[in-house]
């Protein structure tokens, strides 16, 4: 038995579809001004949302599509659709989410994490966000968590602070992408010294074919307070290809506590190209936890700016690509005050022909003394069709600096296998083992259900075709 | 019933060239076997054809276990049917803890004892056994804590070895070198808990270069392997003239067993 025969797909857990008949609204098919207009307009947006938008738009015109990372040349921006709402409001409560959506949610067990161990959930489906909870005490300390299109109705000043400062639509093709026709998502405020503590979970599902997902979060947690956001994605599986795009920044101010982790499971149809970017000031604390399983490719390098001093960063990632799949991603960490901290592990596992590339900056900028900075990317490589590569850029301006970078690549060795095997095991489960074990570092990061989900998640994964 | 290993007229090539060359043995439960030998007398390369490394070829020859050949088994297979490997070399699997380790070996072993399949034991009675034979062995409840293998000092991968073994309770055992790489005192501690788990339940083989184990384990045969061949068998009293005379002599008058 060869390694490829171990592992295969199981995605049926999250491959159903809804009928698309009882949207309340789907846009037409393609990109343009009016399209634009229309999604600002049936949001009510103000004047200066709706200008952003437009500029955002003239730009993604503008602007190349990028000739690095994965290979784009399979998206045809006329084939989407850029706007679809399922259902009239956001609720509050489930049982007011139409049937057919509030089924999904409950197949993906959302309401019941919710009971066990959220503090708040938010629920996107295709462009909008259709259900939103906060437990009633975090709202009467001031904490915000709801969409944006009710954050810049509601929290106006708040909102428009922040929004677009940490990645404006000119960063680069998709923020632009996303600036223009951006929906749903989350924005988070955490008011200075409220430590929230249980997760707040937002979950993102695709569901008809060829949509597009753009949605925007935007997260601030104010002085010393402490937060963890987790969000997770799935969408059934479809043969021509969807878009996700998201922009999401995040603000730690002085002493905050931010944490950011992602289960991306997307069909292996999506395209997942996401612009994430956290600033952190004098000692916060930024932690991006993300896990990328599913996609056909991801583009995504959650990135830290470290901005006063002593503030410390962290992104743990793992990366997974099966059969026609591209995981590029990886971190970037930007030293811009004295006395920070950053810590990059990367850890990836190729089968089946899949592809995984590191791909990750590290700058350490003039003025920046005494940083330290840790980068550590290991790769498995399944079989001998698989791949992986790393691609490292490292900038220091300052000479006290202390930069570690530490990589791996590694195969299975028939001689592990043998080990476990004698032990009792079977090849699949000496296997899993071994792959579980390899990824540890980042599941021991994740709360108990998720690490647990998450090894559920790869088992199945790997049981498949010798059952 | 007693188990009962055979070995026939082993035959086994690595890559073309061939290692075994007939070699007879026969284990059973609750005996103690000292397998000495010389370098390149094949000894590891038996120990991993027992329990089926995929890359030793076995050219000729039969390994019956309680009568039953094990030759196309895959080594899962034979560790359910209650054969163990203690290895030379134990192999790193990082992330994996001891505990979650053995907690799956446990399972997949003792579920099939005695060929049938049961229900498996239960967290509690696993951990309970667990905590009795870090016990017995003189070991630390948080030496299962640790990943497997990884960082261990020389002594410390022997021990987890015999950890697994006490875990799985096999009926016949096969010590690979377990003595090789130990100080003194590491060496004390791995007899000891070798002779800790000897008694009627489990044949076992030890297979050595040097006999300075066999002043903690008394064994009740030893054989002497030369070239892929078992030259000469015998009582205790062989490996004290091994060590005093060393292997040269053994070789002179191969055959004479």
């Amino acid at each position: 038995m060869t390694t490829k025969e171990i592992l295969s797909d199981d995605y049926s857990k999250y491959d159903f579809k809804d009928s698309t008949d009882t949207y309340v609204y789907k846009g037409k098919k393609g990109l343009s001004t009016e399209i634009v207009e229309e999604i600002s307009e049936r949001k009510n947006e103000p004047e200066w949302l709706r200008k952003f938008r437009l500029r955002s738009y003239a730009h993604f015109l503008k602007r190349p599509m990028p000739n690095w990372g994965g290979n784009l040349s399979r998206i045809d921006f006329d084939e989407i659709y850029y706007y679809a709402k399922p259902s009239e409001n956001s609720a509050k409560t489930w049982d007011e989410v139409p049937e057919n959506i509030r089924n999904t949610f409950d197949r993906l067990g959302i309401p019941e994490a919710e009971k066990k161990f959220l503090a708040g959930v938010g629920a996107q489906y295709e462009s909008e966000v259709v259900y939103h909870s906060l437990a009633k005490e975090l709202e009467e300390k001031g904490v915000i968590f709801t969409d944006p299109d009710t954050a810049f109705r509601e929290y106006p000043d708040i909102f428009r602070k922040y929004f677009a400062t940490v990645i404006p639509p000119e960063d680069n093709k998709f923020s632009a992408l996303n600036s223009a026709v951006f929906s749903g998502g989350s924005f988070i405020y955490v008011p200075k010294g409220v430590k929230v503590e249980m997760p707040l979970q937002a979950y993102f599902r695709i569901n008809a074919q060829n949509i597009g997902q753009f949605e925007r979060t935007l997260i601030i947690a104010d002085e010393d307070s402490e937060v963890h956001y987790i969000e997770g994605c799935t969408a059934p599986v479809y043969s021509s290809e969807s878009l996700h795009s998201a922009v999401v920044e995040l603000i730690a101010m002085k002493g905050a506590h931010l944490r950011y982790t992602t289960i991306q499971n997307w069909s292996k149809d999506v395209y997942n190209l996401v612009t994430k970017r956290a600033y952190a000031y004098e000692n916060a604390n930024v932690e991006w936890i993300d896990a990328n399983i599913g996609s056909r490719l991801t583009m995504k390098y959650p990135s830290i700016y470290l901005l006063g001093r002593g503030a410390k960063a962290e992104t743990i990632s793992v990366a997974y690509a099966g059969k026609g799949q591209h995981q590029d991603a990886g971190a970037k960490m930007v030293h811009l005050a004295p006395d920070t901290t950053s810590r990059i592990t990367s850890k990836s596992v190729s089968k089946d022909g899949g592809r995984t590339s590191y791909r990750g900056q590290l700058h350490v900028g003039k003025g920046a003394s005494n940083v330290k900075s840790y980068v550590r990317c290991d790769a498995l490589l399944l079989d001998e069709e698989s791949k992986t590569d790393t691609y490292p850029y490292i900038e220091v301006g300052e000479d006290s600096a202390t930069i570690t970078h530490e990589a791996t690549v590694g195969k299975i060795g028939e001689d592990q296998i043998f080990y476990l095997m004698s032990r009792g095991l079977t090849e699949v489960d000496a296997f899993n083992m071994i792959v579980m074990g390899f990824l540890e570092p980042f599941t021991k990061e994740l709360p108990m259900v998720y690490a647990v989900e998450m090894n559920r998640l790869l088992q199945l994964e790997m049981e498949g075709s010798v059952g | 019933m007693t188990s009962y290993l055979q070995i026939q007229d082993l035959h086994v090539s690595i890559e073309g060239k061939q290692i075994l060359k007939g070699l007879d043995l026969n284990i059973r439960q609750g005996e103690i076997h000292a397998l000495m030998g010389p370098n390149g007398s094949g000894k590891s390369t038996l120990a991993n054809t027992l329990m089926g490394h995929p890359r030793y070829k076995i050219e000729k020859g039969n390994i019956l276990l309680n009568g039953e050949s094990l030759l196309d088994l895959s080594p899962d297979k034979r560790a359910r049917k209650g054969l163990f490997l203690a290895f030379q070399y134990p192999v790193t699997v990082s992330g994996l803890s001891i505990s979650s380790f053995l907690r799956n070996a446990y399972n997949a072993v003792r579920q099939n004892e005695h060929g049938e399949k049961k229900k498996p034991p239960s967290y509690l009675e696993f951990k309970r056994e667990l905590s009795e034979k870090l016990k017995l062995l003189e070991m630390d409840e948080t030496f299962v804590t640790r990943y497997l293998n990884e960082g261990f000092s020389g002594g410390e991968k022997k021990r987890a070895e015999i950890l697994q073994m006490a875990m799985l309770k096999p009926s016949i055992a096969i010590l690979d070198e377990t003595d090789s790489g130990l100080d003194i005192d590491a060496l004390r501690v791995v007899a000891d808990g070798v002779n800790k788990l000897a008694g009627q339940e489990i044949g076992i083989a030890i297979i050595t270069h040097y006999q300075r184990i066999l002043r903690y384990i008394q064994p009740h045969h030893v054989h002497v392997m030369v070239d892929g061949r078992i030259v000469r068998s015998g009582g205790s009293e062989l490996a004290r003239q091994l060590e005093e005379k060393g292997y040269g002599w053994i070789k002179d008058d191969k055959g004479e067993t």
